[in-house]
């Protein structure tokens, strides 16, 4: 039974990625649904939009890999996304390095920040952890708003230069479609990594990590290790969402690239989408920036200036709607979207307090 | 040395404000389990009751007296908004505590976004009487009034603090609570309105909080993200001074506060050191954590 | 159970003793039902549980370290008919100490504040886990007293390993093994040796 839920989740999957792939093909326009010019599906402002969603549906599965599965509540995920972007933003503006040196840069950069930063921070646990991480994202934030010689261009930010870029990656309009499919291609890497390592035994271990860590401590299984593990993979696949983000968006400004808000919205994608399950937090991130976008838009609308002020001013703030959804879910939908489905009969029922997922196999994997 | 003086008492003002912001989070946390992320949010809210009053009132009652009324409003605002997330957020969700600390970002998320909304993200300003822009001469130095004020309502709250936890029947409940919070109720013992009464206490002391900051700190004026900014450095002194710990929280404060300053004197002046006051705090809780995880005053969680 | 007298809840570490008390007092959730006095209390909030009249003495103490006795013992205060003089009268230390912060007595003293806690207002119920844990042998008998005492006004529900306690206190024991009961009987039965032996693990003398 299982196994049929699996091949028709796969299934499923696979027809909405095709569909994804061939979305920038779309000429129609949707009325209503969609937030580009003119409604039209592939305009630019859509596929940027659609983007979006994909960079953070891939930074958000790769963060519930490190809180849902492995019970490690970070609330530094932004340093990483944020280093990812800088670093790669500098190498390419600041110092005219080629694409394929400043990727690698990039993601050297974030993995020694991961594991030196990481192995500080598991030093503790729990509610000291997650002060540490905040702590550290916090000091990442404040250090690029100094704008240390003149790398991070401060407050104003950093904008991406075209000049080292392949041409089908710089930012003109022609080449939005290229940068959608890179934004999924990201989400498809980010996706198939997080699934590979959860269904394999270092995924299991994660689990019992977040089950009982003392049991495994007893077993000889050292937590510490799978703990740096799974903190410094989640690390790497943010920096990878930070550049993603720098080509799609061409800015670096910290208020939106480095500050708490991101961790926080990151951590409401994958509640939205019910943590624990790879899909929930993809869905749960594509929900929440679509609609970030789209009520804004809809703010922008002459028609909706004709609402009475006590509606107008709630639905034109999309952070007002985003809280007030995300509290609703908290309180009656622990689950996230995906935990809907699952009382519906499709798939696991999640939940952040009670985990009861995998429990029987993170014990087959312990017996080995 | 003149400067040294003035910037130290700068730095216990800002000492005084973060332990009115940090002790309520460190009740909450000791007695509940909880990370309140709205509490950032009560201080906002604090400082916008004292604006509203401000704007309606002192045209008829004179800047003094609507001051006043000011900070009782900040505090009663910040109580209220406590109170009612507690009754009708955090209660609903007793037993699920990550649940309870997520519930509290949302509301932050979307109360906020609701002040920038109706009031726009450009501050307010709160109109104050004359005397509290105008700074006291002590010695060889001038020292700003506010930061007078912000001491003196610090160490009010602080003796009264005390003297609540140690005299009151709830005080007592609240200290043992925070210890151990099943043995109170195995003791028969309604722990819930415990709870209730931390919140509320709490956001009391937020809104004064928030209220104050303005004052001193932001030239008067105030914004709806005031608050969250703040709520880092609150936490940072929470878990420097010991979760549940309110003598913590208070020589955490103070510390953290000196220390803000004084970096951010010394050094921020220096080209590319301007965060430096941030940083540094920052710093320091990486370093008490790695070197005492629990807190100056915590005991073992 | 049957009310009056000391019933010994025994069994080897881990059935599930402490749990026992602990889900009657609504620490623990539980399946089936319980009832104090004809009275259906599953599912109720552990403080209503004891405001019906349960007194609680935790195996390890559990006394608030940071609070004086005297404030422990405030708290334990219900309000009516407390009775600090026949509390004192028992424990003097207590009397003695009442400003002194209770993390600062010594295993037995604290355990005598436990106790005391518990009878400081007269309860038909009493639980009562592992009072001689850590505790040297002739304050152990001090207790026992104390407990023998207690056990004339309340039912008392004894968790024990000791079992010269339990021989001297118990009027009847209950034999757990894996969550489940396995014995019923009056509290002769601990005199048959392989019966203690099958039941406990242990040889029967003390």
């Amino acid at each position: 039974m299982k196994n049929l839920m699996k091949r028709r989740g796969a299934l499923i999957a696979s027809l909405v990625l095709l569909v994804f792939i061939l979305l920038p093909f779309a000429g129609f326009s949707v009325p209503w649904i969609l937030p580009g010019t003119l409604n039209v599906v592939n305009s630019s402002g859509t596929l940027i939009v659609f983007a979006l969603c994909f960079m953070f549906a891939g930074v958000a599965v790769g963060y519930d890999l490190m809180i849902g599965f492995t019970g490690l509540l970070s609330l530094g995920p932004v340093l990483y996304f944020a280093s990812g972007a800088y670093v790669f933003d500098i190498a390419i503006t600041r110092w005219n390095w080629a694409l394929v040196p400043a990727l690698a840069l990039t993601m050297g950069v974030a993995f020694v920040l991961a594991v030196l930063l990481g192995a500080i921070a598991l030093r503790v646990d729990g509610i000291a952890f997650a002060m540490v991480t905040l702590a550290f994202a916090q000091a990442f934030y404040f250090l690029v708003e100094n704008n240390p010689h003149n790398l991070t261009g401060g407050d104003t930010g950093l904008a991406l230069s075209n000049l080292r870029l392949p041409a089908f990656l710089s930012g003109a309009v022609s080449n939005t479609r290229n940068l959608y499919w890179v934004a999924l291609a990201f989400l498809v890497v980010a996706f198939v990594v997080v699934w590979l390592v959860t269904e394999s035994v270092t995924g299991h271990i994660f689990v019992a990590v977040r089950e009982n860590e003392r049991r495994l401590d007893v077993l000889g299984i050292k937590p510490f290790r799978f703990k740096l593990a799974s903190f410094v993979l989640s690390s790497l696949i943010a920096a990878a969402g930070g550049v993603v983000y720098i080509l799609v968006i061409g800015t670096a400004v910290p208020a939106t690239v480095a500050s708490t808000t991101v961790t926080i919205s990151i951590l409401i994608m994958v509640v939205l989408g019910g943590s624990g399950t790879r899909w929930g937090a993809v869905v749960g991130a594509m929900v929440y920036v679509y609609l970030q976008q789209y009520l804004v838009k809809v703010a922008g609308e002459p028609s909706f200036a004709t609402l009475p002020s006590v509606l107008r001013v709630p639905l034109s703030q999309p952070q007002f709607l985003l809280g007030a959804i995300f509290v609703l879910f908290v309180l009656f939908v622990p689950g996230g979207i995906t935990g809907l489905f699952a009382r519906l009969g499709v798939g696991r029922d999640p939940s952040l307090d009670k985990p009861r997922w995998r429990t029987l196999s993170v014990a087959k994997a312990l017996k080995k | 040395m003149s400067a040294f003086l003035v910037i130290t008492f700068s730095g216990l003002a800002l000492g005084a404000i973060y332990f009115l912001a940090a002790s309520g989070l460190s009740l909450i946390y000791g007695l509940m389990d909880i990370l309140n992320f709205a509490h950032g949010l009560f201080m906002t809210l604090g400082a916008y009751a004292g604006w509203e009053v401000t704007a309606r009132l002192t045209s008829s009652i004179g800047a003094p007296a609507s001051l006043t009324l000011a900070i009782l409003a900040s505090i009663l605002g910040g109580a209220l908004a406590a109170g009612i997330t507690e009754v009708f957020l955090i209660r609903p969700l007793y037993g699920r505590p990550v649940s309870q600390i997520l519930v509290t970002i949302g509301l932050d998320l979307a109360v906020v976004g609701l002040l920038m909304g109706g009031f726009g993200s450009s501050a307010l300003q709160i109109t104050v009487p004359i005397w509290l822009l105008e700074a006291t001469h002590v010695g060889n130095i001038n020292l700003p009034n506010a930061s007078f004020l912000a001491l003196a309502v610090g160490v009010v709250v602080l003796i009264v603090l005390e003297w609540f936890l140690r005299r009151t029947r709830y005080g007592i409940i609240i200290r043992a609570g925070v210890e151990n919070r099943e043995m109170v109720s195995a003791l028969g013992i309604n722990v819930g309105r415990a709870f209730t009464l931390v919140f509320v206490i709490g956001g009391a002391m937020a809104g004064l909080a928030g209220l104050l900051y303005a004052l001193v700190f932001s030239g008067d004026l105030i914004s709806p993200t005031q608050g969250d900014s703040l709520l880092i450095f609150a936490f940072i002194v929470v878990v420097i001074g010991g979760l549940g710990s309110i003598r913590g929280s208070a020589v955490a404060a103070v510390i953290v506060g000196l220390l803000q300053d004084y970096t951010s004197f010394y050094i921020g002046g220096h080209p590319g050191w301007a965060e430096i006051g941030n940083l540094s705090v920052v710093l320091l809780l990486a370093l008490v954590l790695e070197w005492r995880p629990r807190g100056l005053f915590g005991s073992v969680a | 159970m049957p009310e009056g007298g000391v019933t010994a809840l025994l069994g080897r570490n881990g059935v599930g003793k402490t749990t026992t008390l602990r889900a009657i007092l609504g620490l623990v959730p539980s399946t089936g039902g319980i009832q104090l006095l004809g009275r259906d209390v599953a599912g109720l909030s552990t403080h209503l549980i004891v405001r019906l009249g349960v007194g609680y003495v935790p195996e390890d103490r559990d006394v608030f370290s940071k609070l004086t006795v005297d404030e422990n013992l405030r708290l334990a205060d219900a309000g009516t008919d407390a009775r600090y003089d026949d509390v004192y009268s028992l424990f003097p230390e207590l009397k003695e100490r009442g400003r002194q912060l209770a993390g600062t007595l010594s295993g037995g003293q604290q355990q005598m504040l436990s106790i005391a806690r518990a009878l400081l207002n007269t309860r038909p119920l009493l639980l009562v886990d592992e009072p001689s844990k850590g505790l040297a042998p002739r304050i152990v008998s001090e207790f026992a007293a104390v407990i023998e005492t207690a056990a004339k006004q309340s039912t008392v529900l004894l968790v024990e390993q000791n079992l010269s306690v339990v021989k001297r206190l118990a009027h009847r024991i209950i034999v757990l093994d894996h969550g489940e009961v396995v014995h019923t009987g009056e509290a002769d039965d601990l005199h048959d040796d392989l019966l203690v032996r099958r039941l406990l693990g242990v040889a029967g003398a003390a």
